[in-house]
């Protein structure tokens, strides 16, 4: 269960239909791993009255609406959370709105282009494989006419999307390559339309529509591909709406956390996020600070202590002296960080949008070169202007248009199998440049779960004892010990002590479980290890030690990693001695420890000033800004939404092979990438000239086009024989 | 050749109503949410 959707006020968010008073509201879902869970969620909605709730498992959204009351909104979303799954409020904003309209369209337009290309096309075999004798002149210009009443609307259809994009570039005098494309199909068109009218022997419009049908399937191939911008600093802001507790006097108020002052006292319940920074005035507790330090483990919090937005109050009530307004705090900080880095990357130019640049003027003049010399040879302008417009179709990049695009779709999919999600397309052209790679440690490099040591160091009935105490508490030391006893537990009435550890009743003596300073033997040595002290009157206190492992793979990986000559580099903010030790087992020599979210960030920045390509692998709210501020980012499953969001992949499991896989294909992709623009500046080395020659006809443009783009797609294939390991 | 007359409007008769399917399933957001419309089918209620 998660405390902060609990407590949150959602009614902001509830929009409500002027006519028929229902209320909407959309969630994303946290937690939904497949079709049964999404069916729970819908059945437990849809039993209360007045109620619709329809899951979307392709995208993992909610959609709740009800009739009555704005607030009802709340309860809906509590009831939904303790089936076990995290809602959080999303406004669908404009901009997604009209991508998805955009997405639509671009469908659209490819069904009008594939329905006119195969109808023309029926015609079309009929005029390539008859003679003179075997058809008539009136067939043939029967068929050209109806082709042209099919491919006329079509086009002035399904072309909208580049003739609105040539425009625009036209009327910001440069040109892109929508330009020449637009040019080529509308001339194509407009000439043979013209030619059959005059009872023309050819007629381009098979091409002009199979062109079409061609380049849209590649611009929405990388539509899709391009998918989710990384825009993860506006869930962070999601995440501190809702409500805080603040004491005046004797008095308890409830506010909104954007309205929380300095010098306020806040009130947190235990299970609650802190909403502001502040200083503990009373009450002693642990709090979960991994949100911001990414240290694995709670830290105790007594008066005086100084507390951050973000971080969860676990074991009791804690009272705090607000030191910043929630704008100030570390977590808006954190924001802004990922708002600069955000805005930084959209700088990045792809492999294609370069090709293309040196494509388009390349095309315009070999075109227009050809129209004015067959005008100067002496041909009529009808003719040379045909001419010209054949050189336009052949060179039209329909090979290139799917050469990025089919790659990343396959890439992405190759991912999926190996359990990586690829959130954008172009991420695999960042990730084959990399050569810096910066860890996080916790969570990253280790599991970030503690677990016990167990080579024989306890006997079974001190085991047997802590797991019974130990099943008691929340805190992760304690489910680490459950976790390592799979026996009989026995039945004690526990008491927590908040900031201490548990303690029960046993057999008419009071055994401890917790601390060293509460139960342990305090003379005992201190080494950095993670330990736990079981106290039973009458004997030595035990001391129980933890780890928190190492991913298994890491130390291979990091050494193929220095094999493939990366520079490795672990930014953490934990203490130094835990990030030596991990560093030093894992061969690491660059490695900082108790690094800020800020400090990441500068290093990163200072690394790409130093002309680095920089990979950032990280899992923490900590790491959230660098892996937004990195050329290319990852993050494991287990991480918190918002590094997620950030990051350009996500990989699952215990693993930390992924890293090398993703590289692997990216840089295999690449490759493959570049292929097919040799493939394509190949084909067009042998078609142009024919083209300029006057010799294509629409037979042999049919043929170019289509067999160009099957040879890029099977290129593309190749991708999955990639061997990664 | 006079078949032409009939086969070349049947063929974009039918041609057109396939269209017009496709846009009606577009238009009805049929295309939303493949993934649990594919499971949604294997649904008992």
């Amino acid at each position: 269960m998660n405390a902060a959707t609990q407590h949150v006020d959602l009614s902001s968010f509830v929009s409500t239909d002027k006519e028929d008073g229902n209320n909407t509201l959309n969630l994303t879902v946290e937690g939904m791993r497949c079709a049964s869970c999404a069916w729970r969620i819908e059945s437990a909605l849809n039993s209360e009255q007045d109620v619709k709730a329809r899951v979307n498992l392709s995208t993992n959204r909610l959609v709740l609406s009800w009739k009555g009351m704005k607030e009802r909104g709340n309860a809906l979303v509590v009831k939904a959370t303790e089936l076990g799954f995290t809602f959080a409020p999303f406004d669908p904003s404009q901009q997604n709105r009209s991508e998805a309209a955009e997405e639509k369209f671009l469908l659209k337009c490819i069904a009008v282009s594939g329905f006119a290309a195969g109808n023309i096309m029926l015609f079309s075999f009929a005029l390539w494989f008859s003679t003179q004798a075997s058809m008539g002149v009136g067939t043939r210009d029967l068929l050209h006419l109806v082709s042209a009443l099919i491919a006329i609307p079509a086009i002035a259809y399904a072309g909208l999307p580049y003739f609105r994009s040539a425009i625009n570039a036209l009327r910001n005098m440069h040109t892109n390559m929508d330009v020449p494309i637009s040019l080529a199909v509308i001339l194509a068109t407009g000439m043979s339309l013209f030619e059959t009218l005059h009872h023309g022997a050819y007629a381009y419009f098979d091409s002009s529509t199979m062109l079409l049908f061609f380049l849209l399937i590649g611009r929405y191939l990388d539509r899709k591909a391009r998918g989710k911008a990384r825009a993860a600093a506006q869930d962070l802001l999601a995440m501190m709406q809702g409500t805080a507790t603040i004491r005046e006097g004797e008095k308890l108020r409830t506010l909104p956390i954007r309205d929380i002052m300095p010098d306020m006292q806040l009130i947190v319940a235990s299970g609650e996020k802190i909403a502001a920074d502040g200083i503990v005035t009373s009450g002693v507790s642990d709090v979960d600070t991994s949100l911001i330090t990414g240290e694995t483990l709670p830290q105790r919090a007594v008066a005086g202590q100084k507390l951050f937005a973000g971080m969860m109050n676990i074991s009791a009530p804690l009272e705090l002296k607000v030191s910043a307004a929630s704008e100030q705090s570390l977590l808006a900080d954190i924001v802004r960080l990922m708002e600069n880095a955000e805005q930084g990357q959209a700088h990045y130019v792809q492999l294609a949008d370069k090709v293309a640049g040196y494509y388009t003027p390349v095309v315009h003049i070999l075109a227009a070169g050809t129209f004015i010399t067959w005008l100067l040879l002496g041909l009529a302008w009808q003719k040379a202007l045909l001419i010209a417009t054949t050189v336009l179709i052949i060179t039209c990049p329909c090979a290139l248009g799917l050469a990025v695009p089919v790659v990343q779709v396959i890439a992405s999919g190759l991912l999926f199998k190996k359990a990586m999600l690829l959130k954008s397309g172009d991420a695999l052209e960042r990730l084959a440049k990399t050569d810096t790679i910066v860890f996080d440690k916790t969570g990253t490099l280790t599991l970030g779960k503690p677990q016990l040591v167990t080579n024989g160091l306890y006997r079974m009935q001190d085991l047997q004892l802590a797991a019974s105490l130990a099943a008691h508490s929340r805190h992760p030391l304690s489910r680490a010990i459950c976790n390592a006893w799979n026996g009989e537990i026995i039945k004690l009435e526990v008491k927590e002590e908040p900031g201490n550890g548990v303690s029960a009743l046993y057999q008419g003596k009071t055994i401890k479980l917790g601390r060293r300073g509460w139960c342990g033997n305090e003379s005992a040595t201190h080494d950095e290890a993670l330990e736990l002290w079981l106290n039973v009157p009458g004997s030595e206190p035990i001391r129980f030690i933890f780890t928190d492992a190492l991913r298994p793979d890491a130390k291979q990986v990091i050494q193929k990693l220095k094999a493939m000559h990366f520079n490795i580099v672990l930014l953490s903010g934990d203490r130094e001695p835990a990030v030596k030790s991990v560093a030093t087992t894992l061969g690491i020599n660059d490695f900082s420890a108790t690094v800020t979210p800020v400090e990441k960030t500068e290093r990163i920045n200072a690394l790409k000033t130093e002309g680095r390509n920089i990979l950032m692998v990280g899992d923490g709210l900590n790491d959230a800004p660098a892996l937004a501020a990195a050329n290319v980012s990852m993050s494991p499953s287990t991480a918190i939404d918002i590094a997620q969001n950030a990051a350009d992949i996500v990989f699952q499991g215990e693993k930390l092979f992924p890293v090398i896989e993703a590289i692997t294909i990216a840089r295999t992709s690449i490759r493959l990438v570049k292929q097919n623009f040799a493939l394509s500046f190949f084909y067009n080395i042998i078609a142009v000239p024919l083209a300029i020659t006057g010799n294509v006809t629409p037979l042999i443009a049919a043929i170019a086009m289509s067999s160009s783009s099957i040879a890029v797609i099977i290129n593309a294939m190749r991708l999955n024989k990639v061997r990664t390991s | 050749m006079d078949v032409l007359l009939y086969l070349i409007p049947i063929a974009l008769i039918i041609a057109l109503i396939a269209l017009g399917g496709f846009f009606w399933a577009l238009r009805n957001n049929q295309f939303d949410d493949p993934k649990g419309n594919a499971e949604r089918i294997l649904r008992d209620d």
